[in-house]
């Protein structure tokens, strides 16, 4: 059994605690249970299931600290695993940036657990995926598409009394469909906490229908576009943005956040002033863990408020270092939308593209944020207010800051990847090659 | 799916970005990667318990793999150690086919009565998916070896190797860079050691100790003033082989320009440490590249990437097939390509084949992971097209009764597929240098070490940039340039090929963490060429401000 509850996590870690003879002790039991189904060719190609459970136990004397791990529960492993993290620390060299246990913290009801998902079985994958691919089978078009499931407890207690305790669960689907004379492709892709939440059936029909629509697609000139991004799409760029807003290395001049002349762009306005982007570890679309791995409390907090630059993150040390609190990594970060559905903002725009999704997405230059990576599986261009036929696929360069000051309008909040992320249009996208994939 | 470990490392990278490296295992003391659990007499008992079991319960196909695979990785940061991460991941993976298709289970209980339980379930799962099945599995015959064994050709075991002696060469590198000017340096260095055993009905009891290593890092210089920063890293491959990489020998030097060496079969990762820092400040003022057409003359630290995404992966034949659709792709080169004979991927310049033999190659075994002896094999020849990466359950698709020999499992508990085998250019036959290359070039970029990479999932378009760019004029060196990256499409530019330098500048370069599959799977392979140039290759300015 991979999943304990509260009390069971709680009487472990307890005996753990007391095993410690280092100047501090913290350790960290998690465990899952997870399934996974995967198809192609219109037919199951592996399937799995697996469980998994860990105690990692990190002990310090000093800055010298040693991790060890176990799987095994009984009184004799647990002494073993702490006496071997404590020999560990002992040979260790000295890390300066070492910090130790935190105090107990206050921490938020979590919203991240969701019973259906945890009682998944192989017949509902199963299921799950004859919904995505008998509806492809019957249009001539072929699916390939991953569905995976987990549900999971993570708990932490350390010497200076901190516990922590979460449970979670998880539901990833991604699907691609593609003609059968290879000229069209599609795809869609979900994620909720509560799989009573997912229809694979009905994802699978979008990905059809683009498939379908995408074939024979025209070449248009690379170049300058309005373009209306899928939530999917901006998010991968969105997310690389925000990976990328560590104090640190905007501390010490490596960072898009650095300032000529020294100083960081925190305070600063740096994109449209309707760029309205926060953390809320306790919205019920996408909840995220109250507390990260190390046991400090997530709360909801602006990243990047009306446009100016609200947060850079700060680990432990770098705070202490700085004379500032701690700003942990966001669990999830929520873009501020509008009401406009996908359908209206099509109609409100004269000449534009469509982008389902990118792929490849590599940075080209960390100073300025640039990006290359490509469109993928359903690509259109907008005339007149309507989709008026599919384009073949394009390179991109550009940057996410570039491309949130030349925002146009935002659309409906959709999740994806477990962040809320609104429809852009966004004018002036930097299209510089055409690719013949499909 | 697993719920997968990772190290974060802040700091790594390019301009200090977070990474994800894969961690497998848990964590153990150093001691521990010199004690060995198991004897291959042990091994073999428990391997047939799992054949037994399965023959019994009605598969018509068994093989079993014992792993047990260390891993220890060093990240350090300019005067300090940030982690030394100690893994061993030990158990065993059960594959079988029964009804025609496949089922795999695995265990972390290594003895009998967990092999028996773990070799039951994937029997059950191959029949449950049996009813799915459409088109039963068939396989290439392979010859049954007997009890054989292999171990990659090394002189010095990087685990038998202190971790200070480690820790004080990756700080020294480190002081080298500072001392000459850098603003600041990450250095890495990992080592991985494979234990397989592999026994199937075939008849085969394969015993391998494979080792890798990986010794890296990242420079950084700063320009506060003008609010700039440029990144310069490693030289090094990521190779097959033990501590004697990072033992530099001379003879494995090759001049390159502005000053800087490239590297061969050692490393000298001080001296690579001090020219990095010395050219990540020269980039701060280096000239923006004029967009447009230019010559390119790639090294084989850069071309290998170039290699590895537009050769080595769409030559995967279930990619070509479709079973990567919903996550890499699929490919350009479709079977009527190749069935023509006809199809020029390249110039006839170029020669690529695959080779799992090669010495120093991060692919390097002597019996892939579904006991197929492995070998060499052309996959280009003369600009042809002539042949895919396959294995057992494939080649009959190509009509060949002879497997590829490229399966791999990242671990015991992974089911093992096709990846990619080493892929390599051959050399230019003519005694030809980079030096002489250079010369005969009008207008062109000299591009070393691996930058930005981005291709399409047919492997049609591509971007590269790469780590340090010098402009050639007129057959000289004229200085270093900023902000270049090349875009072409894969047929029209190894189409574009016109030159290949002679075999004393063959070297490899690879990929330790190559990703495919759902779950993802990790690999490491390599590619080898020499400096190689290509004519007419469209050059952007990735200069922007924000």
């Amino acid at each position: 059994m991979a999943i304990f509850s509260k009390d069971e996590a709680r009487a472990i870690l307890e005996k753990v605690m007391k095993f410690s003879k280092a100047d501090a002790c913290e350790a960290n039991l998690n465990g899952s249970n997870g399934g996974n189904i995967r198809y192609a060719r219109n037919t199951v190609s592996t399937a799995g299931e697996n469980s998994d459970v860990t105690l990692v136990v990190q002990s310090n004397f000093g800055k010298k600290s040693g991790t060890a791990t176990v799987n095994e529960f009984d009184d004799a492993s647990l002494e073993k695993v702490v006496r071997r993290s404590e020999e560990l620390a002992q040979l260790a060299p000295e890390n300066p940036e070492f910090m130790g246990p935190l105090e107990q913290q206050t921490y938020g009801e979590s919203k991240t657990y969701a019973e259906a998902t945890a009682k998944i079985t192989p017949e509902y994958r199963a299921q799950a995926a004859a919904n995505s691919i008998n509806p492809a089978a019957a249009k001539d078009v072929t699916a390939a598409g991953f569905l995976e499931d987990s549900y999971g407890f993570a708990s932490m207690m350390n010497t200076k009394g901190l516990f922590a305790y979460n449970r979670s669960t998880n539901v990833n689907f991604t699907v691609t469909m593609r003609t059968n004379d290879g000229l069209g492709s599609g795809w869609a892709t979900r994620d909720y906490n509560d799989v009573s939440k997912l229809d694979t059936a009905e994802a699978s029909k979008i990905a059809i229908e683009k498939a379908v629509k995408s074939s024979t697609a025209k070449a248009i000139e690379p170049g300058k576009y309005t373009v209306i991004l899928e939530p999917a799409a901006a998010s991968d760029l969105l997310q690389n943005m925000l990976f990328s807003m560590g104090a640190r290395q905007a501390d010490e001049g490596r960072s898009f956040l650095a300032k000529k002349g020294g100083g960081t762009k925190l305070g600063e306005k740096i994109v449209d002033e309707r760029v309205n982007i926060y953390t809320d570890p306790f919205n019920t679309e996408v909840p995220a863990s109250p507390w990260t791995q190390d046991g400090q409390a997530r709360k909801k907090m602006d990243i990047l408020k009306n446009g100016v630059v609200s947060n850079m993150f700060y680990d432990r040390y770098w705070a202490e270092k700085q004379g500032v609190a701690p700003v942990p990594f966001p669990g999830n970060a929520i873009m501020e939308g509008g009401t406009a559905s996908l359908e209206d903002m099509i109609k409100d725009t004269k000449k534009g593209i469509l982008v389902t999704r990118f792929w490849y997405i590599r940075t080209v230059d960390p100073q300025t944020l640039l990006y290359t990576g490509l469109t993928r599986d359903g690509t259109f261009y907008i005339e007149n207010g309507k989709i008026a036929y599919p384009v073949k696929n394009f390179r991109f360069n550009e940057s996410p800051v570039i491309m949130l000051n030349n925002l146009e309008t935002l659309g409906k909040q959709v999740r994806t990847d477990g962040n809320l992320i609104p429809y852009m249009k966004i004018r002036d996208f930097t299209f510089s090659s055409l690719s013949d994939a499909v | 799916m697993r719920r997968r470990d990772f190290v974060q490392i802040a700091g790594l990278g390019m301009a200090g970005a977070a990474l994800s490296i894969p961690m497998i295992g848990n964590a153990v003391p150093v001691q521990r990667f010199l004690e060995s659990p198991l004897d291959v007499a042990q091994k073999k008992q428990l391997a047939d318990v799992a054949l037994n079991a399965a023959k019994a319960n009605g598969a018509t196909y068994a093989d079993v793999r014992i792993g047990r695979y260390l891993n220890q990785y060093v990240f350090t940061r300019e005067t300090r150690v940030q982690n030394i991460v100690n893994t061993e991941s030990f158990g065993v993976g059960i594959r079988v086919i029964a009804n025609g298709t496949w089922g795999f289970a695995s265990t972390n209980e290594v003895n009998p009565a967990g092999i028996q339980k773990a070799t039951m379930q994937a029997v059950s799962i191959a029949k449950a998916n049996s009813k799915f099945q459409t088109d039963p599995v068939k396989l290439a015959p392979v010859q049954s070896y007997g009890e054989v064994s292999w171990k990659s050709p090394i002189e010095k075991s990087a685990f038998e190797v202190p971790v200070s002696e480690k820790v004080d060469l990756l700080l020294a590198a480190n002081a080298a860079a500072m001392d000459a000017g850098a603003s600041f340096v990450n250095s890495n260095l990992f080592m991985v050691n494979e234990q397989k055993y592999f026994a199937s009905t075939e008849g085969s009891y394969i015993d391998q100790d494979v080792h890798r290593i990986w010794p890296t890092f990242n420079v950084n210089a700063v320009n506060r003033a003008e609010g700039k920063f440029k990144s310069r890293s490693a030289m090094s491959a990521p190779m097959g082989m033990g501590w004697e990489y990072m033992l530099p020998k001379e003879s494995d030097k090759l001049e390159g320009p502005g000053g800087m060496k490239l590297y061969k079969n050692s490393y000298d990762i001080v001296e690579d440490a001090k020219t990095a820092a010395l050219q990540a400040k020269e980039m701060l003022d280096a000239k923006s590249v004029d967009p447009g057409k230019y010559t390119m003359v790639l090294e084989p630290n850069h071309l290998g990437l170039t290699i590895h995404e537009s050769v080595g992966h769409p030559l995967e034949l279930d990619r070509v097939l479709g079973y990567e659709a919903n996550y890499a792709g699929t490919s350009f080169a479709t079977l009527d390509k190749w069935k023509s004979g006809d199809f020029n991927y390249g110039s006839k310049e170029v020669n690529i084949f695959a080779d799992k033999l090669q010495p120093g190659s991060l692919g390097a075994v002597g019996y892939d992971d579904e006991g197929v002896k492995t070998k060499r094999w052309d996959l280009i020849k003369d600009g042809i097209l002539v042949n895919y990466e396959a294995i057992r359950d494939q080649v009959h698709i190509l009509g060949q009764n002879e497997s590829h020999g490229c399966c791999y499992a990242q671990t015991w508990q992974d089911v093992q597929f096709q990846r990619m085998p080493n892929v390599s250019l051959a050399p230019g036959k003519e005694k030809y240098s980079s030096a002489d290359m250079i010369k005969d070039v009008e207008k062109g970029i000299y591009i070393a070490g691996r930058g930005s990479y981005s291709i399409d999932q047919q492997r049609y378009n591509f971007q590269f940039g790469g780590t340090v760019f010098y402009e050639i004029k007129n057959g000289e060196i004229v200085g270093m340039l900023n902000d270049v990256a090349y875009q072409s499409n894969t047929q029209e530019f190894w189409n574009s090929c016109v030159k290949i330098c002679d075999e004393n500048d063959y070297r490899m370069f690879g990929s330790f963490f190559d990703g495919k599959g759902q779950p993802s799977q990790v690999s490491a392979v390599s590619h080898g060429s020499s400096t190689t140039r290509f004519d007419g290759v469209n050059v952007i300015n990735t200069g922007r401000s924000i």
